[in-house]
């Protein structure tokens, strides 16, 4: 079974998250990067796929945002190929846009089952699984938190539901998933064995085709949310915040003065 | 092209999903700025009996089948990217559920419309839609405007207050063709209810939520004594009901459950966005971190920033003392 | 028969030719079976890698023989068993050293020139005096260690295993070992004793009265009423017995716990005084970063198994065992021991037996389980405790870097260590925070990749980001500021040094932190490196310089107590506070420095009372060796608790004092969950002296 993981680099939510200057996008300067956390299980579950039944994983990514290092990563945790989409910077910034790029460079790579995270912390404009489906004519299902193959010509996929309800749901392949978790948390790729990926390694670069035009929205204006919603804070040692806080309780009926 | 606005609405079992009725009440403030009508899109198998729930649109559209119920991605999509093609209304609501990831981006996609996710707020300009996103795990919101026609926007859980969107009545029923039975590509298998037996926290006054600060699921006690001294029960956030230290029925947010209880304390919980979705709605929040930033003190009412080792131990002492 | 005037002594007295010739016949067979042992060892350790070793200098191959004659190792903190070794040493091998003339004079020069036999005379008279009183000697030291093993019944000689069920193992093999090697050496040593008095009381030659021990026990024989036929039948059984006895022995040395008189001799002459502060590099070419199987161990670490005695030491010293983790050092060796019986060539005769089935080469998992390996506080207090120079350290390293590549680790600690690749540090933060303690100074520091400082300050993860020890930080500022030390730090810059994610065993990611520190410091100009961290301060001194740092190191201990003494702080307000000093383990043990802080402590005027573990035995906090990152709730007591009730045991203390920033979390956090708030209190060294100046 060919897999291809699907993954990009997003800012890390761990830096201050500064506005520029014309406040419609973020100030770039001091943004870190990492792999979106969602496409981390989305490699995951395709390297436990890999473990278990025997698979050929593919990882690919448009070259903004650096993914070099990611790349490799991938290689290292067990990626057999990592493809670096180059001049994709049409693309950033818009999921549909990657999207069509993607889809453009998946007609010439074998794909038998496509994973990538169902969201990223981006992705104003939709989600790329559900957009790579179906420009590819593929079937989808998001929020997707285990895959098991059923025969050749299918997966079951299980799909989240609110209130910890799940369905079991036969995906013919090829597919699309959109991942939410992997079974088991993303595994460890020690640096070395990075490194030495680096080292001995080539990533394949295979150039991006433009993306299509077309309407879609525009962000006139980027804010951090209003400081109105801040929770009054509790000041004070452990012990005068705890006296606090059982007064607070006590008003309201929550503890029997 | 038409002035109207549709929502897509999701049931589960017979019954409509709380958060449809918040779409229906966005639905109908915007229908009342474009001047169109509203209309609620249902699909699946003998819905009949959700109509009257639905007062609140002037129109319902069922599409109903075999090959649609239970839920399945492809099928619904294809079932209501007929309907939407067909009445081409100015703005189509789905909310940020499973059913919504599937389907917004999916008709966005099939119908070539432009999508905008994660909407905390959307509303019309003149004749131009204008919807906020919170993105950046909640960090930002981009206020955007969207070109064209058309446009599909997917909202937040508890965006909109459902009330606006409850009403009785009996609006007008229109039958949509399910499309040509071709073959499934998506197939229901089986529904996997969490454990039962265990406590049901969405019925539960008092909840203490336990996240990542706990650090260890040893830990845990420490928030159970809380819990207990408060008469209420414990829950937790995503990360620890991954890790199995507490029942997935314990899981506040998205992927579980969405609680109104009348206090809500969240011990370690940072508050990523999919677990505000499912407390936001709680009468009294109060969080415990020790980082100064963790969003979860944008909703609460009361915060404190500290050590929860330290804090409740106190606190689980003074509420046993003063009873 | 020797004329009655020369002193000296018949060979083989009593005995004829028949009976001369089977003993040199047991005796070859003896030294026979000997040598297939020694050989089949020797066999087993060049199955390890190659290691310079045994490439040993003259410095370091006198400071060897002088630790093994002096008993140094065996005699630290433990007077009593040290004494009663050094007494069983040297007894034995002044004995040995006897028969060994015998046979030179008997078998080589008699046979070259009988008149230059040289074992008569003065010298044999001098010969007997020594070798009686060692004999003497010999049998006091041993009937001392079976008291102790036997009835005292110590802790350390405790067999039982904290990292396996009681019904997986027994080691009644070992028990029996045990009192086979001791009650061989007591007869031996006894049956000689017969001999001699059997012969003296058969002969009586004058000048045997020099044989002092000998003498009186032929005059108790002739009290007991032993006729002179008696005395020599007495004589032919125990001297028949001592051959025996003791060719068996010599036969018997591979093959049981005696093979330890000639392992620990090497051990000690190879071992690296530098072991665990400066760890070796990963194997080159080896398919695993770490120790997979026996044959990646080098052969000084494969007779690092065979060097232990089990004594007890290491798994009494072991915080982590102490605290009741599934680790002891002791066993960790064992257990490693008899898995080389098994793949590398089985000799000892009395061992270990184990229900678990086979497991293979691997061993991880059958032999040592990853949560045994990952509860070591790397403190080093087993090298340290270990008299026979065994190196348990480097070995869990090696073994935790096969853990690390296989990723089977605390979720936590993975974490950590991603947060520590991504950010620079620990806590998961911002690197641009890093320097964001200095905001509270009322003055500027010196930014040393800037501007040129004579110390460069390299402050550490945790006295950056922790907010508690952030103010120990600013104390050492203020102060340092007020002493008009030129000083600076690398603000953003500076990096995790990486000492415990190299003793996690992720050495890539050490080498890449220690490649960008270098790097850094590079572009920088100072005199020296300041820190207040000793793990940093260890890996800085000990395995940074690999890495090309060429510059002195200084812990800030030592430079305040160099401020103090030169008078460049003045103490103004003496401290007075009864206190106790706690030796942070990278800066005492791993590194020596145990005075200049007690000196500090001095001048500020602070009575200061030692806790019974202290300088080079000090009980480490629990914070080393990545166990900081990792969950501890499955510990029946942390080591920081078991430490402060000990402090807290000492009366009139108040102060419990620090020098490390780890030790400040870890011990405020033990002073809480034990209750102990207001009986004593934690404070940092500095502290103590900002309020003394």
């Amino acid at each position: 079974m060919d897999i291809v993981v699907p993954i990009k680099m997003v800012p890390d939510l761990v830096e201050e998250l500064e506005i520029d200057a014309e406040g419609r996008d973020l100030d770039r300067s001091f943004l870190k990067l990492r792999l979106s956390e969602w496409d981390e299980q989305a490699l995951e579950e395709a390297l436990l796929l890999k473990d278990k039944h025997g698979a050929r994983v593919t990882v690919i990514a448009l070259d903004t945002g650096d993914p070099d290092e990611t790349l490799f990563t991938c290689l290292a945790k067990g990626a057999d190929r990592a493809i670096k989409l180059t001049g994709g910077e049409a693309a950033q910034g818009s999921s549909r846009a990657t999207a069509d790029v993607l889809a453009k460079a998946l007609k010439g790579i074998p794909h038998d089952l496509i994973l990538t995270g169902v969201q990223a912390v981006d992705d104003r404009d939709g989600q790329v699984a559900v957009f790579l489906a179906e420009a590819l004519g593929l079937p989808h299902v998001s929020v997707v938190s285990g895959v098991e193959p059923a025969g050749g010509k299918a997966v079951v996929a299980r799909q989240e539901y609110a209130g910890g309800v799940m369905a079991e749901l036969e995906v013919d392949l090829p597919c699309v998933l959109g991942i939410q978790a992997a079974r088991e948390s993303p595994r460890y790729a020690p640096v070395s064995k990075v490194r030495q990926a680096m080292k001995t390694l080539k990533l394949e670069e295979v150039a991006a085709a433009a993306p299509e035009a077309r309407a879609g929205s525009t962000v006139r204006r980027l804010a951090k949310p209003e400081a109105g919603g801040r929770a009054e804070i509790l000041e004070g040692s452990p012990e005068e915040v705890a006296d606090k806080l059982l007064a607070i309780l006590k008003d309201k009926g929550l503890v029997r003065s | 092209m038409s002035q109207d606005i549709a929502v897509v609405v999701e049931h589960l079992g017979g019954k409509i999903a709380d958060v449809a009725f918040e779409m229906l009440g966005k639905g109908r403030e915007l229908a009342k700025a474009t001047g169109g009508r509203l209309l609620a899109l249902a699909a699946g198998q003998g819905l009949a009996g959700l109509v009257k729930e639905l007062g609140a649109a002037d129109a319902v559209l069922l599409c109903q089948g075999a090959g649609l119920e239970p839920y399945t991605p492809d099928a619904h999509q294809k079932a209501f990217a007929a309907a939407v093609k067909a009445r081409a209304p100015r703005v189509t609501l789905v909310a940020n559920t499973t059913m919504g990831m599937d389907l917004g981006a999916g008709l966005a996609a099939e119908l070539g419309w432009p999508l905008v996710a994660y909407c905390r707020d959307a509303r019309l300009e003149g004749g131009t839609l204008v919807a906020t996103s919170q993105i950046y795990g909640g960090k930002l919101l981009a206020e955007a405007q969207v070109a064209g026609e058309h446009a599909i926007v997917s909202m937040l859980a508890g965006s909109s207050p459902a009330e606006a969107g409850r009403a009785t009545g009996a609006p007008a029923v229109e039958e949509i063709a399910a499309p040509a039975a071709g073959p499934q590509r998506v197939r229901f298998k089986r529904l996997i209810q969490p454990a039962a037996g265990d406590v049901d926290i969405t019925r539960e006054g008092v909840l203490v939520s336990v996240g990542r600060g706990i650090q260890s699921k040893d830990n845990i006690p420490v928030v159970e004594e809380l819990a207990q001294a408060l008469g209420g029960t414990v829950s937790a956030s995503r990360p620890i009901v991954d890790q199995g230290w507490l029942p997935k029925t314990r899981q506040v947010g998205k992927s579980g459950m969405t609680v109104k209880p009348r206090l809500y304390v969240a011990v370690g919980i940072s508050g990523a966005p999919e677990h505000l979705e499912g407390m936001r709605g709680a009468e009294l929040i109060v969080a415990v971190n020790t980082d100064a930033n963790a969003p979860i003190f944008n909703v609460a009412h009361y915060g404190v920033v500290g050590d929860l080792f330290e804090v409740l131990p106190l606190l689980t002492e003074k509420i046993k003392s003063s009873a | 028969m020797p004329d009655a005037i020369t002193p000296a002594r018949e060979v083989f007295r009593n005995l004829g030719t028949p009976a001369v010739a089977l003993f040199y016949l047991l005796g070859a067979l003896a030294i026979l079976i000997f040598c297939w042992g020694a050989w089949a060892r020797i066999r087993k350790y060049r199955r390890g890698r190659p290691s310079p070793r045994l490439r040993l200098a003259g410095a370091r191959l006198l400071h060897g023989l002088t630790a093994i004659a002096s008993h140094s190792t065996l005699r630290k903190r433990n007077a009593s068993t040290g004494l009663a070794h050094f007494a069983i040493f040297w007894g034995f091998v002044v004995l040995f050293i006897g028969t060994v003339i015998i046979m030179i004079d008997y078998d080589m020069v008699r046979l070259v020139n009988p008149a230059w036999r040289f074992w008569r005379g003065a010298f044999y008279l001098w010969y007997s005096l020594a070798l009686d009183v060692m004999g003497v000697a010999f049998l006091v030291g041993l009937a001392v260690m079976m008291a102790r093993r036997w009835g005292a019944r110590p802790g350390a000689l405790d067999y039982t295993r904290p990292d396996r069920e009681p019904d997986a193992y027994s080691r009644r093999g070992y028990l029996r070992d045990d009192a086979l090697f001791a009650w061989l050496l007591f007869l031996i040593g006894v049956t000689g004793y017969l001999v001699e008095g059997a012969r003296i009381a058969a002969d009586r030659p004058p000048f045997e009265t020099w044989s002092l021990v000998g003498w009186q026990l032929a005059n108790a024989f002739d009290a007991l009423g032993l006729s002179r036929s008696s005395a020599n039948g007495l004589h032919w059984w125990s001297w028949w017995g001592h051959a025996v006895l003791a060719l068996g022995f010599v036969a018997y040395i591979p093959y049981s716990k005696a093979v330890h008189i000639l392992v620990d001799l090497v051990n000690l002459l190879v071992h690296d005084e530098a072991s665990g502060r400066r760890l070796p590099a990963p194997v080159e070419g080896g398919t695993s970063a770490g120790y997979a199987t026996l044959t990646d161990f080098t052969w000084k670490e494969l007779l690092d198994l065979d060097a232990c005695t089990k004594c007890g030491r290491c798994h009494v010293a072991c915080p982590a065992r102490a605290a009741g983790a599934p680790l002891s050092p002791r066993d960790l060796i064992l257990g490693l021991r008899e898995h080389a019986e098994d793949r590398l060539g089985g000799l000892s005769l009395l061992r270990e037996t184990r229900v678990a089935a086979d497991g293979g080469d691997a061993l991880i998992g059958p032999v040592i389980r990853p949560e045994t390996l990952w509860a070591c506080t790397m403190c080093l207090a087993c090298v340290e405790a270990c008299p026979v120079g065994i190196e348990h350290v480097p070995l869990i390293v090696q073994l935790r870097r096969k853990l690390v590549e296989d990723g089977t680790m605390d979720p936590r600690l993975q974490e950590t260590l991603q947060h520590l690749d991504r950010y620079g540090n620990s806590f998961g933060q911002s690197e641009r925070n890093r320097a964001k303690w200095t905001q509270g100074l009322p003055f500027k520091i010196k930014d040393a990749r800037k501007d040129e400082v004579e110390y460069l300050w390299f402050v550490g993860d945790y006295a950056s980001y922790d907010p508690r020890v952030q103010e120990v930080s600013r104390a050492v500022a203020r102060v340092l500021q007020r002493a008009g030390v030129d000083f600076g730090i690398l603000y953003e810059a500076e990096r995790n040094a990486g000492n415990d994610v190299r003793r996690v065993g992720e050495e890539g990611l050490f080498e890449k932190l220690a490649e960008h520190n270098m790097k850094t410091l590079a572009t920088c100009r100072f005199k020296a490196i300041l820190t207040t961290d000793p793990h940093s301060y260890n890996t800085l001194k000990n395995e940074y310089p690999a890495f090309g740092l060429d510059k002195p190191v200084v812990h800030y201990s030592e430079l305040l107590a160099d401020l103090l003494r030169s008078g460049r702080l003045a103490v103004a307000k003496p401290a007075g506070a009864a206190v106790t000093y706690h030796d942070p383990c990278y800066l005492g043990r791993y590194n020596g420095v145990f005075d200049a802080p007690r000196e500090v402590l001095g001048r500020i005027g602070a009575r200061l009372t030692e806790m019974g573990r202290c300088r080079d035995n000090s009980f480490c906090c629990g914070a080393g060796g990545g166990r900081i990152w990792m969950d501890d709730s499955g510990l029946q007591e942390r080591p920081s608790v078991n430490r402060i009730r000990e402090a807290a045991g000492l009366e009139s203390v108040q102060y419990f004092v620090v020098a490390c920033p780890k030790d400040v979390t870890m011990y405020e956090d033990a002073v809480k969950t034990s209750g102990q708030e207001g009986r004593i209190v934690v404070r940092d060294l500095v502290e103590l002296v900002e309020e003394a100046i």
